[in-house]
């Protein structure tokens, strides 16, 4: 059976397109692009939040966006325990729904971070199965608030639960930082309770095509339809 | 009737942008000027004939609704 996908578009979404042609040349199955004003969702495997400043950022990043019409059939996506993947502005769209935990609040050095950066995986979940304990991924980041938060409570609980995903790390540029945004614990990317929604920074889709200097976003992908 | 809603990073989350500015008065001489943090003021205009209640409440849910982020966030209405 083919794989179904979906990417919302919210205005001010820019990685929409690219997350297209990434669910389009990996899973080789229908994509469905979605304007943020629909009522409702096509029947998916994967709903994908892209990046970019929906909503010109406006109020907080995400804030907008997660009050949009079809984010009801969003949550009901993920209700129905398939997979949901918020991506940079995805991710922060998801903890201002509520459906993952913390806050992305502005990074620590006060700067805009576009560049590639390396991370790993912490826990194993359905995201990162086909990637390796200890395998360094290079996949570029383009954020200004992706410094993630929690509470100490809500870290416990995302450890005792193994939901974070990705945390950064140092890669083999001799400029590599361990932890470029001032992430609690250089967490890159959590999962829910459930393990079908993952939110993260940096972005895979622009890291798969021969084009990209990294092809290491492929990954992700590949974990959820092997 | 004018509503003004001041929201702010709750105290123990980093807000880097006071820091900057914090620096850039003390380059300016301004030595004095210590623990700055930057925050948001929301105002709007609500119905004269609202009750105090009525206010409040619809101030209250609009904040959890929308306006404010509890996780990060704290907000006080002013006046």
């Amino acid at each position: 059976m083919s794989f179904k996908s979906a990417v919302i578009t919210f205005p001010g979404s820019n990685c929409d397109r690219d997350a297209l042609c990434y669910l389009q040349d990996l899973t080789k199955g229908v994509v469905y692009n979605i304007w943020h004003e629909e009522a409702s969702l096509p029947q998916v495997d994967l709903v994908i939040l892209p990046g970019g400043f929906s909503f010109g950022d406006y109020l907080r990043s995400g804030a907008m966006a997660s009050k949009s019409k079809i984010i009801n059939d969003v949550i009901k996506h993920a209700n129905d325990d398939r997979y949901l993947l918020g991506i940079c502005n995805g991710f922060q769209i998801l903890t201002e729904i509520g459906l993952l935990e913390g806050a992305l609040i502005q990074n620590k050095n006060l700067k805009f971070l576009g560049k590639n950066c390396f991370i790993k995986k912490k826990f194993k979940n359905n995201f990162n199965l086909s990637i390796k304990e200890d395998q360094v991924l290079q996949i570029p980041v383009a954020h200004n608030e992706g410094n993630f938060y929690c509470d100490n409570e809500t870290l416990k609980s995302l450890k005792d639960n193994e939901q974070i995903a990705f945390e950064y790390c140092k890669g083999e540029f001799s400029n590599s930082e361990e932890n470029i945004n001032g992430s609690i614990e250089a967490i890159a990317g959590i999962t829910n309770k459930k393990k079908n929604i993952l939110g993260m920074m940096p972005h895979p889709e622009r890291a798969y095509s021969d084009f990209h200097p990294s092809q290491d976003g492929k990954l992700i992908i590949e974990s959820l339809i092997t | 009737m004018r509503v003004k809603i001041l929201i702010r990073l709750k105290s123990q989350i980093l807000e880097p942008q006071g820091k900057v500015i914090e620096q850039s008065l003390n380059n300016l001489g301004f030595n004095e000027f210590n623990n700055i943090r930057q925050g948001k003021l929301i105002e709007l205009d609500l119905p004269d004939n609202l009750s105090k209640e009525e206010k409040d409440q619809k101030i209250d849910s609009a904040c959890k609704k929308l306006l404010v982020n509890d996780i990060i966030e704290e907000y006080e209405v002013l006046g």
